[in-house]
C-alpha cells in the first residue's frame, strides 16, 4: 500500500518539527527517513503512524484518506527504538496481541504465532518472558507483533538504534531479506547513512523539518543536491569551493601539472582501506581514501612529500550558502 | 559480614520493638483468660455492629478512592492543563490537614447549623452524627494513597507500549485494560492496601462526625477506645485484634495477586 504524506505541519511549542513535508512512498518499497537528530524524521513516522497528530496536511494510506483515523484504525505495524515490550506478557502473547484484538479464532492465533515465532528466528521463546530476550531478540519479537495482523505498511522508529554493532548489522541484513519476501511497504527511520545505504531502496534525507533530497542511496551519494547531502552521505574534503570524497582523492609520487604538492601527516589503517591525511601545500588539510595495495605500492610514511589531485570533484553552483553542518561518521 | 550481621540484627530489633512485640502484646492480652470471653466480646451485638461498620464504610470508601485514584493519576501523568500544580497539592490536603480538622469542617458543611445540613435532615437521611457522614470522613483521609502509588508506576512505564497497543489495532479502552491496567498493578495494589489501613484504622475524622452512638455510628477502632476508658479490657482488646486480622487478611488477599513471573 503506498503511502501519500501532502504538506504537512506540525509543531511542539515554538518548535517547527515538520515544515511543508510532502513525500510519496510507492507501495511495496523500502524507504529510509534519514537525517541528524532534530531533523523531523521521527516525527514523519509518527504522523503517518497516527501517534502523532499534523498541525495541517493529510495522510493518505493506499489512497484512502487517514488524516483523521487513530492509530488503532490505520492498519500500520510499528517498530519503536526501545521495543515496547509488552513486559506483563510472553512472547507468544505479545505477538499474539493484535490477533487476539481482532478476535481470531483460537488455533489460527496459535498457528501464526509458531510461524512467527519462527520468522523471526525465536522458536521456543514463545513462554518466555521479554525481560528474558536479549535487545536483538526482544526486536524480532516486535517485528513478529507488528508483522502478525498483516498490516498495509510497517514503520520502524530507528529499530536497530538501541542494538550493539553486531547484532545491528545482521538485523539490517535479516530486514532487507525479510522485505525481499513479503514485499510489505517499509518505511523506516535512522541517523545512520551506511544503514540506509544498506537497506533502503529508497533515502529521504530530512533537515530542520524538511525534505532535503529523495531518490536512490546511489544518487544521493553521487549527485548530491548540495553541500549538506553530500557531508550527511559520506566523508567529504572541501578545498576552495570544491568537495572531494576521499576515495576521489589520487595520490602521486610524481607531479603530473594538474596535482599539488603536499605531505603525509597520518596513515590509519582500516581493514581493506587505508586513510591518508595529508596537509597541501597551501596549508588545507585533506584526506584520501586508498586500498591497502595502492598505499603499499606508494610506500607511504609520515612526513612523506607526495601529490594530490582531485579524480571527481564537485561545487555547489546554486548560490546557497555553504553551512557549517557536522558530517556524518564515516 | 560483621557489619551485615550486625545492621540485619538493628533491622530486626527495631521491627520486634516497634511491631512485632505490641501486636503479641495485643494477642496475648487478648486471650489472657481463656478463649471463651473473647467469643462473648465479638459476638456481642455492639461488638457485631462496630465491625460491621468498620467493613461497610471501608467497602464503600476503598473502591470509590481506587477508581478515583486511577483516573486522577492518568490526568495528572498523561495530561497537561493550566492549574496541575495546584491540583496535585490538593490531592495531598487530606495529609496535611488534622483528621480532626476533616471532621469539623464536615460538621461545618454538613452539620445542623451547616450549609446543606438542614437539607439533608430534612430528606430523613442527615450526613452528621451518621453513617454517610463517616463515610465522607473516611474516603477524604483515605484520598490520596492510591493517586500517590500509581503515579510514579505510571511514569514509569511510560506511552510506549500503549502507543504499540494502539498500532496494533486496540482501542482506548482495550489497551487501558489489556496493558495500563496489568503495568500499574503494583502501584494499585499497595495503594488499595494503604487505603485499607487507613479506613479501617481511621479515628479523629470519625470520632468526630460519628457521635459515638454505640450500635450504631460505632467502628472497631472507636470500640477499642470506648471499652479501653470503660475497662473492658477484654472488649478493647478483642476489637483491636480483630482490627489487625482485617489488615493481615488484606495484605494477604492483595499478595494472590502477585505477578506470575514478569519480574
Amino acid at each position: 500500500m503506498a503511502i501519500s504524506v501532502r504538506n504537512v505541519q506540525k509543531r511542539f511549542g515554538d518548535f517547527l518539527a515538520l515544515d511543508d513535508v510532502s513525500l510519496e512512498v510507492p507501495s511495496g518499497s523500502l524507504t529510509a527517513l534519514l537525517g541528524p537528530s532534530g531533523s523531523g524524521k521521527s516525527t514523519l513516522l509518527r504522523v503517518i503512524a497516527g501517534l502523532e497528530k499534523a498541525d495541517t496536511g493529510e495522510v493518505f494510506i493506499g489512497g484512502s484518506h487517514a488524516t483523521e483515523l487513530p492509530p488503532h484504525r490505520r492498519d500500520v505495524g510499528f517498530v519503536f527504538q526501545h521495543y515496547a515490550a509488552f513486559k506483563h506478557m510472553t512472547v507468544a502473547k505479545n505477538i499474539a496481541f493484535g490477533l487476539e484484538i481482532r478476535k481470531r479464532p483460537k488455533d489460527e492465533v496459535r498457528r501464526r504465532v509458531a510461524e512467527l515465532l519462527h520468522l523471526v528466528q525465536l522458536d521456543g521463546f514463545g513462554d518466555r518472558y521479554p525481560s528474558q530476550l536479549s535487545g536483538g531478540q526482544r526486536q524480532r519479537m516486535a517485528l513478529a507483533r507488528a508483522l502478525a495482523v498483516e498490516p498495509e505498511v510497517l514503520l520502524l522508529d530507528e529499530p536497530f538504534g538501541a542494538l550493539d554493532a553486531r547484532v545491528r548489522t545482521e538485523l539490517r541484513a535479516w530486514l532487507r531479506r525479510l522485505h525481499d519476501e513479503m514485499h510489505v511497504t517499509t518505511v523506516f527511520v535512522t541517523h545512520d547513512q551506511e544503514e540506509a545505504m544498506e537497506v533502503a531502496d529508497t533515502i529521504v534525507l530530512m533537515d530542520r523539518g524538511a525534505i532535503v533530497q529523495e531518490g536512490a542511496p546511489q544518487e544521493l551519494y553521487d549527485d548530491p543536491r548540495n553541500e549538506f547531502v553530500m557531508r550527511f552521505m559520506g566523508q567529504v574534503n572541501r578545498i576552495g569551493e570544491v568537495y572531494v570524497r576521499p576515495h576521489d582523492v589520487e595520490v602521486r609520487l610524481e607531479p603530473n601539472g594538474t596535482t599539488e604538492a603536499a605531505v603525509v601527516e597520518r596513515i590509519l589503517h582500516l581493514g581493506h582501506h587505508v586513510r591518508i591525511d595529508l596537509r597541501v601545500h597551501g596549508g588545507a588539510e585533506v584526506t584520501a581514501q586508498l586500498t591497502r595495495d595502492e598505499a603499499d605500492r606508494l610506500e607511504l610514511v609520515p612526513g612523506r612529500p607526495v601529490f594530490v589531485r582531485p579524480s571527481r570533484a564537485r561545487t555547489f553552483d546554486d548560490g546557497q550558502t555553504a553551512e557549517p553542518v557536522e558530517a556524518s561518521p564515516a | 559480614m560483621i557489619i551485615r550481621l550486625g545492621l540485619r540484627s538493628i533491622a530486626l530489633l527495631y521491627l520486634a520493638g516497634l511491631l512485632l512485640i505490641p501486636v503479641g502484646m495485643i494477642v496475648a492480652h487478648t486471650f489472657s483468660n481463656g478463649i471463651g470471653p473473647v467469643w462473648d466480646a465479638m459476638s456481642a451485638p455492639d461488638a457485631v455492629a462496630a465491625l460491621k461498620l468498620t467493613l461497610e464504610i471501608a467497602l464503600i470508601a476503598v473502591p470509590l478512592n481506587t477508581v478515583f485514584g486511577i483516573t486522577m493519576a492518568l490526568v495528572m501523568v498523561r495530561r497537561e492543563f493550566p492549574g496541575k500544580a495546584l491540583l496535585s497539592a490538593l490531592i495531598d490536603l487530606p495529609f496535611a490537614v488534622s483528621p480532626v480538622i476533616v471532621g469539623f469542617t464536615l460538621i461545618l458543611v454538613y452539620g445542623l447549623n451547616g450549609w446543606f445540613g438542614s437539607w439533608f435532615i430534612d430528606q430523613g437521611s442527615p450526613i452528621i452524627f451518621a453513617v454517610p457522614g463517616m463515610v465522607l470522613a473516611t474516603i477524604f483521609v483515605s484520598l490520596p494513597f492510591v493517586v500517590r502509588e500509581v503515579i510514579p508506576v505510571l511514569r514509569e512505564i511510560g506511552t510506549e507500549q500503549e502507543q504499540a497497543a494502539s498500532t496494533l489495532g486496540a482501542t482506548p479502552l482495550q489497551t487501558f485494560r489489556r496493558i495500563t491496567l496489568p503495568a500499574i498493578r503494583w502501584g494499585i495494589v499497595y495503594g488499595v492496601v494503604l487505603t485499607t489501613a487507613r479506613c479501617i484504622g481511621e479515628f479523629g475524622a470519625v470520632a468526630v462526625v460519628s457521635g459515638r452512638v454505640i450500635g450504631q455510628t460505632q467502628t472497631l477502632t472507636l470500640r477499642v477506645s470506648q471499652q479501653y476508658e470503660n475497662f473492658d479490657h477484654t472488649g478493647a482488646y478483642t476489637a483491636a485484634l480483630e482490627l489487625a486480622v482485617i489488615a493481615i487478611v488484606t495484605l494477604f488477599l492483595m499478595n494472590l495477586l502477585h505477578p506470575r513471573k514478569d519480574h
